[in-house]
């Protein structure tokens, strides 16, 4: 006791902006949402709180990922569902599932860690092979990892067990509780979401997120300034890819199955635009901009139907929904409503002037 | 193979130079930007770098810290050859710049430019923890805002700042760290008399062990703070002497005084 004293006393972050105070610095907003996510299973049907809350977190986890380098470091990648969908496949492998041929059967606490390391790996590598190129052709370079990815998936048999893939992955029971049942599955994917959000919001003002930011706007003043720009993009590869392999291994256990399509260009560029319609600017957009998609993708067919199209063609309502947003607000989303909030805060400010003036004349 | 550029590294680090250039050229096309420029500056020495436009100053210092490479020549910095040294690596050890044309992070505060600069040469790089307010990085940044006379503005975006002030800030940016040599670029450029006045105190008031060469159009200002002076032309390094023997010569006044400055 003695000795830990001490220790205690000089661990005890003094003035580090902690935690306490990034909590009250929240507004009103933010609390609302975080209060009526916590109490959702009291609210909201079990179809809610996984196939549309449950899904568009864990999409919103790989778009952040995605948003992390492409708003902090101006690094269009499309390989984070990729380095998703290999995290999926290699819980699959590792973990159980109805392959059991294939299947390795570690118990979840080692096939999960290791599927997250390897996908880690993966997205590392992944930055080092694309980081010296810039704009169109991160983008070209990072769309041929995820193809090459998917065409090996759909093709080796011994492995990834070709164009059927995997199904029969369960989540597991652990604590006595099962994972997969709704209510929990829920507050695990809440969890997994609310620890990546805070932990990008947080980073991006320590000095790595604030150094990438840095290589952003000024890569040539950054290395004149001591940093070595590549690696640091490369730091921030790894670090997306940490959050979109812990998305990988949430998305396997909500559809209970993995096969090429997971990784196919598809959701490679869904998760493009669901960043983008969120927005690339705040790590709250891609959330955003996946709870917009999942309701589409799920509504669009009633909606179309009921306006009098043909309702498979949801792909097309999400395109156009895309198009309209790029087009009015280049800040998607988000951007929308930080206008919105602006012009409501000004014409507020006019009117009390206004009043004050009023009430001031004789 | 490797015992040849150690003795090398030897003798050259007996011979004391911070800085040292040979026949350093560099080509732009068919333009010879710096044509065969053999340079050398003693630790703590402060040098002045005059010439007209496009005599390749700035192309000069582009080579020093390697953000441009040089096509042929050597260049040593306290004795290591750094020539195929990437930018970061040469800040590291010591070398800083100022850029002629304010080459900031408008998007980020001015404490935070002038944090990224302490960490830039700070080990920790990569942390991901967020410092704390006593942290010695913010203070180190903190004292330097101070230097420059923006303590009022630090918490403003710098693409808000007024001209004279980013001048100020890009100058904070070269001091952080231990710097042990620095290049400025036409920092006086711009600046009102009474910024030029600060301008010339920070100059003046650097501690002895840092030396420096500035580029500088304003013969008041460059002169009053430099031991040793160096004219360009057209690439080439055509005199060096002390302030008042290039004051007073009749071809420098001729090329550089009389030609197209006033
Ligand atoms: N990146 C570049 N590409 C092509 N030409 C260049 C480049 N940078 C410099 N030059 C050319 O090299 C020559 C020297 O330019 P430099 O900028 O070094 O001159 P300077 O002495 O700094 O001039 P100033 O006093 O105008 O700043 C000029 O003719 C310029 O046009
Ligand atoms: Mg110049």
């Amino acid at each position: 006791m003695a000795l830990a004293e001490p220790r205690f006393a000089i661990a005890t972050p003094r003035s580090r902006e902690g935690l306490a105070e990034v909590i009250a610095r929240q507004g009103t907003g933010f609390w609302v949402v975080a209060a009526l996510l916590v109490v959702m299973p009291l609210i909201a049907s079990p179809f809610w709180l996984v196939q549309i809350l449950a899904y568009a977190m864990i999409l919103g986890m790989i778009a952040l990922s995605l948003m992390f380098l492409a708003g902090y470091g101006g690094i269009v990648s499309l390989i984070q569902m990729t380095v998703a969908a290999f995290a999926a496949y290699l819980v699959a492998i590792f973990g159980d599932s109805a392959i059991t041929q294939i299947s390795l059967k570690w118990p979840w606490w080692t096939a999960v860690p290791v599927a997250i390391l390897l996908a880690t790996l993966f997205g590392t590598l992944g930055g080092a092979l694309s980081v010296r190129t810039e704009g169109i052709y991160t983008i070209m370079i990072t769309l041929a990892i995820g193809s090459a990815f998917y065409y090996l998936t759909l093709q080796n048999y011994t492995i990834f067990n070709g164009f059927s893939g995997f199904n029969g992955v369960m989540p597991p029971v652990f604590l006595g509780i099962d994972w997969g049942g709704t209510v929990p599955f829920y507050y695990l994917t809440l969890g997994c979401a609310a620890l990546a959000y805070g932990v990008v919001v947080y980073v991006s003002r320590a000095p790595f997120g604030l150094a990438l930011q840095g290589t952003r706007d000024n890569p040539r003043r950054m290395a004149a300034l001591g940093f070595d720009v590549v690696a640091h993009r490369i730091a921030a590869y790894a670090f997306a890819a940490v959050i979109a392999a812990f998305a990988g291994v949430l998305l396997v256990w909500y559809q209970r199955q993995v096969s090429p399509g997971t990784g196919g260009v598809g959701p490679v560029v869904d998760m493009l635009i669901i960043a983008v319609v969120g927005g690339l600017s705040r790590p709250i957009g891609p959330f955003i901009g996946a709870l917009v998609y999942v309701l589409l993708r799920t509504f669009a067919l009633d909606l179309l139907d009921w306006v009098g199209f043909e309702g498979k063609r949801y792909q097309l309502l999400i395109g156009f929904g895309f198009l309209v947003i790029v087009l009015f607000s280049p800040d998607g989303l988000i951007g929308i409503w930080q206008r919105l909030r602006e012009r409501y805060r000004k014409s507020r400010e006019a009117q009390d002037a206004q009043m004050r003036t009023g009430g001031g004349a004789p | 193979m490797s015992a040849v550029p150690n003795l090398e590294r030897l003798s050259t680090a007996s011979s004391g130079n911070a800085l040292e250039l040979r026949g350093v050229s560099r080509l732009f096309g068919a333009l010879a930007a710096l044509s065969d420029v053999t340079l050398s500056v003693r630790p703590g020495e402060r040098r002045a770098v005059l010439g007209s436009n496009g005599a390749g100053k700035t192309t000069l210092f582009n080579c020093v810290t390697g953000d441009f490479s040089p096509s042929s020549g050597v260049i040593r910095f306290f004795g290591e050859d750094v020539t195929a040294f990437p930018p970061h690596e040469r800040i590291r050890r010591g070398l800083r710049r100022t850029y002629q044309i304010s080459s900031l992070f408008t998007g980020l505060t001015v404490i935070d430019n002038v944090y990224l600069a302490c960490r830039g040469v700070s080990r920790n790089r990569f942390s991901l923890r967020r410092p704390r307010r006593d942290d010695t990085l913010q203070h180190a940044a903190e004292s330097l805002v101070d230097a420059v006379h923006l303590t009022a503005v630090k918490d403003r975006l710098v693409g808000e700042l007024a001209y004279g002030q980013q001048r100020q800030l890009e100058i904070a940016l070269a001091l952080s760290g231990a710097p042990r040599f620095i290049l400025f670029d036409e920092p006086a450029a711009g600046l009102s008399p009474t910024e030029r006045a600060d301008l010339v105190q920070i100059l003046t008031s650097l501690p002895a062990h840092i030396g420096y060469i500035i580029i500088e159009h304003d013969m008041d200002v460059a002169l009053r703070v430099v031991e040793s002076v160096t004219m360009m032309h057209n690439g080439r390094i055509f005199k060096e002497g002390r302030p008042d023997e290039i004051e007073s010569d009749p071809e420098v006044q001729e090329l550089y005084l009389g030609g197209g400055h006033g």
